[in-house]
């Protein structure tokens, strides 16, 4: 009846996943049982989950990758606290146990934490950057942020549920073939990825259309802001690097539940193909990671220097080379498998000519605060320390991408160190940057200045006290994924790296009473213009948070940095549009309950296909087809504002502009 | 296992060209990191002295400098691959004195098994190999991917089940060294350690008859089959090599790859566990 389900699933002789577990478990089911009581459950339904909205989406996304953060943020303190300890014993954590907090470590910080953190941030932002009121697929829109939850969601039913993944965050066969790992863990890799993948997926194809097709009057490729081209050139990638992703995954999928040899030992199955076909996803991934972070920094930059992105057409050729290199470079991953000198030389070039156009993007953002006046804000710190921090990780990623180098630092924890050097110092600095720099546009008021500087200071300095010498252990030869070592000079470096995490954690500490205090306080970090810090493109033209259709009227555009121009204008006018526009009425897509349930849907689909309950597959897939095929067959898709609402709603913001002009003007 | 103290020539070469690209590329990193601190702390906000150019956007002359820079130097950089991945390719004869002693390993889950085939003998877990004499070693695996690495001889390569990879080293100096695995290969993964006995050339020839000698197990495919199971071992074995052509049996797979773990009957908890391998 139920599969190769049954209570030994439940770790009841491991304390550290079950407590873990409980302790979630209560804390949703207090959230639930709070929303019901306090009768929020109906506009949590209306406004939140069945919204189409790109700006709501957009929130539950960094939301979402908000929460998984502390998840995987709780296996990286379990891990550095395993390695400062077992020096010549067994530590706390047994191998099995440290096994799955590593790999699920990785697999939640890059597909549940990053992944969602910059698709949020893309989907709140991009449709307003680009003038336009909504993206080309919403209810597509909606249906990827909820599978991107069933992953999730999967990911972490396997601490209390079976187990996970014991095989890295990428599970190369044989290893995680059902040889070697006949339990359940891979299978709940498998599986969460497969669903998430697809919500991925439909993202990237939604952004992509919104960029190419969607824009307002005027926005020519050349005139839309730096994020905008970094969300294309992202997406992009996403399109032609998350089917393969997908196809390979399938493949390990057929070799553990019906036999087939793919990637097995036995009867010509070849892990190389594994190898190759996984960094063919996985490489262009780190990129689909870095580019919306560079877009994000560009726009910050720019903004806090109070000028136009230095070199705009260079910083779009830099993006653009980025984006197809990123597809050629994948064989550095294993430079160390026996390839010969000439396939290893060509990669290894190859891989060091991406470094050409990042290093060009850097000198661009350093020339766009040359002759600024620079505010030191939040995200301007969180751009300042990338730069720095990232040029580090650049020079130790070109170091790897010389193949006599990597055959001393492969799968070293200087590897280790420099992933985590281009991840946290790019893409989570980057997230950062745009988590603060939006925030008042999302909700109308700012998050708190000196708590985020705070937050700032500790994971940059936490940062470099957990990452440095992580680099020093790699040079005295540690391999990475040691549950325990005998080697004394490795110790001291890893308790240095663990007082790094502790330091990180404060700063998480910080992160938390920011957003706290900041809603508590809202009143007074309240923006009633829209333009908390005197922005340059159109997301800041119209009211925060923006109204459900963006713009009363779709800005008519000249040139770049289109909202400044508009402020200039306006300013040189003394006085802000000299005559109300013309409204008209607004149609909008409907709300849609298509996205949750088909993801309730899927979520029973992927948990009763790891433990093999094959009636409850097919009642999930039945579910799931039937939920699109009555969205498919809906009569009314979308509703009209008559144009007396939207003036209304219009007139209150522009009130407040005009106020801000004329106090501009009067200085 | 200090990578920067290298035992051998291989090492030392690849830590020359480490230290000289961390060089090259700091030559131009350190004036950057500065250039920002520079630039940010100038053109703060507070500064009236600075110059203001708000609309300041563009420059060939600055654009053609930014693309330059780093271009040249991954220009040198790309030379320092191409050369390094040439001379240093894994697979490419070491020269010596002496003749090549010949190694073939097998990473089985989880100890080392080192096949000396001239000398009909094996051992597991320590690897005892002349001073300055060329070792021509041939890797493979019995079950999942590990990587063979002795950090101060240089160069990490995988062993893969079904395939043969090549690796060509020399130590210089006696003593002792550590290895280790350098892939992650399941629970025992951290245990994979081996030690390097880098012994005088003539002193090899003793080693080689008095482990023959010691060795009470004899090394052929039922005993290899015992040894492919899941273990740590505990204490360091040493083999009669019988079957010369064992290694490659287990190369082209004609002995079935490892086990993997003990199955129970608990479909929701199938594996047993390593506590009964150590």
């Amino acid at each position: 009846m139920f599969g190769k389900l049954s209570w030994a699933a439940v770790p009841l002789d491991q304390p550290i996943p079950l407590i873990a577990g409980a302790v979630v478990l209560v804390a949703i089911l207090a959230v639930v049982v709070w929303v019901i009581v306090a009768g929020h459950l109906p506009y949590l339904w209306r406004e939140w989950i069945t919204s189409v909205d790109h700006k709501r989406i957009g929130v539950m996304y960094v939301l979402l990758a908000s929460v998984m953060l502390l998840r995987g943020f709780s296996d990286a303190i379990m891990m550095r606290a395993q390695q400062a300890v077992a020096f010549h014993s067994q530590g706390f954590l047994p191998p099995e146990h440290y096994n799955q907090i590593f790999s699920a470590h990785g697999t939640i910080m890059i597909f549940f934490v990053a992944m969602p953190f910059v698709i949020g941030l893309m989907n709140l932002v991009v449709p307003l950057q680009l003038g336009v009121r909504d993206v080309a697929f919403p209810t597509l829109n909606s249906v990827g942020f909820w599978l991107t939850a069933t992953g999730a969601l999967l990911v972490n039913v396997s601490l209390v549920v079976g187990e996970f993944a014991r095989t890295g965050w990428l599970p190369y066969p044989p290893l995680s073939e059902l040889t070697y790992s006949p339990g359940v863990g891979v299978d709940y890799y498998l599986w969460s990825l497969e669903i998430s993948g697809v919500g991925t997926l439909v993202a990237g194809i939604n952004l992509v259309t919104t960029v190419l097709k969607i824009r307002t009057k005027g926005m020519s490729y050349l005139r839309m802001p730096m994020f905008c081209w970094t969300t294309l050139a992202s997406n992009l990638l996403i399109i032609a690097a998350f089917p393969i992703l997908t196809a390979t995954l399938a493949m390990l999928i057929l070799d553990r539940y019906l036999g087939f040899h793919f990637f097995t030992n036995e009867a010509g199955g070849n892990v190389m193909m594994f190898m190759n076909l996984i960094w063919a996803w996985g490489h262009p991934e780190v990129y689909i990671l870095i580019l919306p972070a560079f877009g994000i920094f560009s726009e910050v930059v720019s903004t806090f220097s109070g000028k136009p992105l230095f070199g705009y057409r260079s910083m779009v050729l830099a993006t653009m080379a980025i984006c197809i290199i990123s597809f050629m470079v994948w064989l550095h991953h294993f430079f160390t498998m026996g390839a010969g000198p000439n396939v290893n030389a060509i990669f290894g070039i190859a891989s060091m000519i991406i470094a050409v156009p990042t290093g060009v993007k850097i000198y661009n953002w350093l020339f766009t605060m040359y002759g600024g006046r620079i505010r030191f804000t939040t995200p301007m710190m969180w751009s300042i320390g990338f730069m720095v921090t990232f040029i580090i990780g650049g020079l130790t990623g070109v170091l790897v991408a010389v193949p006599p180098a990597d055959f001393l630092l492969h799968n070293s924890l200087f590897l280790v160190a420099h992933f985590h050097n281009v991840i946290i110092g790019g893409v989570l600095f980057g997230a950062f940057a745009g988590y603060t720099y939006w925030f008042p546009k999302a909700f109308g008021f700012r998050l708190h200045e000196g708590l985020g500087k705070a937050a700032f200071w500790c994971w940059l300095i936490g940062f470099y006290v957990a990452f440095m010498p992580l680099y020093a252990a790699g040079f005295l030869g540690m391999t990475r994924r040691m549950q325990h070592y005998d080697v004394p000079e490795w110790r001291p470096w890893l308790i240095v790296a663990g007082v790094g995490a502790v330091i990180i954690t404060i700063g998480i500490i910080f992160q938390v009473a920011q957003l706290v205090i900041s809603i508590r306080d809202r009143e007074k970090l309240r923006d009633l213009t829209g333009d908390p810090w005197d922005g340059r493109s159109l997301e800041w033209a119209t009211a925060s948070p923006p109204p459900v259709f963006n713009f009363a009227v779709l800005p008519n555009i000249t040139g770049e940095d289109a909202y400044w121009a508009m402020k200039a204008k306006a300013k040189a006018r003394g006085q802000a549009e000299p005559k109300e526009p013309d409204y008209e009425p607004i149609e909008l897509p409907r709300n849609s309950p298509t996205g949750f349930v088909c993801a309730f849907f899927a979520t029973v689909m992927g948990f009763a296909l790891i433990w093999h309950i094959w009636w409850m597959v097919i009642a999930g897939f039945i579910g799931a087809f039937a939920t699109f095929v009555a969205f498919a067959w809906r009569d009314h898709d979308e509703y009209e504002i008559p144009a007396d609402e939207v003036a209304r709603i219009d007139r209150i913001n522009l009130a407040e502009r005009r106020n801000l002009v004329t106090a501009a003007g009067s200085v | 296992m200090n990578i920067l103290d290298p035992q051998g020539p291989i090492a030392a070469a690849e830590k020359t060209i480490l230290i000289d690209s961390i060089g090259i590329m700091l030559a131009i990193v350190l004036p950057t990191i500065v250039a920002i601190f520079a630039f940010a702390y100038w053109f703060r906000q507070s500064n009236t002295r600075a110059q203001y150019l708000p609309n300041w956007e563009y420059s060939g002359r600055i654009e053609l400098v930014v693309w330059s820079i780093p271009t040249l130097t991954i220009i040198l950089l790309g030379g320092v691959a191409w050369i390094g991945a040439h001379q240093l390719d894994p697979a490419r004869p070491v020269e010596g004195t002496g003749s090549p002693i010949r190694i073939q390993v097998v990473s089985l889950d989880w100890k080392w098994l080192f096949i000396y085939p001239d000398q009909h003998i094996a051992t597991v877990n320590t690897l005892t190999v002349p001073v300055g004499a060329p070792l021509r070693l041939e890797l493979t695996s019995a079950s999942v991917m590990n990587a063979f690495f002795v950090p101060q001889l240089g160069s990490l390569i995988y062993t893969m089940n079904g395939m043969v990879t090549h690796l060509e080293l020399r130590a210089d100096n006696e003593g002792t060294l550590q290895g280790l695995s350098g892939h992650f290969s399941g629970d025992g993964f951290p245990d994979m350690l081996f030690d390097v006995n880098v012994v005088s050339a003539l002193s090899f020839p003793d080693w080689v008859a008095s482990t023959a000698r010691g060795a009470n197990q004899v090394l052929n495919a039922e005993s290899y089959q015992k040894l492919a199971q899941q273990s740590v071992p505990k204490d360091k074995m040493t083999f009669r090599l019988d079957d010369s052509r064992l290694f490659d049996a287990i190369a082209t797979q004609k002995l079935p790859p490892g086990p993997g773990p003990q199955l129970t009957d608990n479909l929701a908890k199938p594996e047993s566990g390593t506590a009964n391998v150590r």
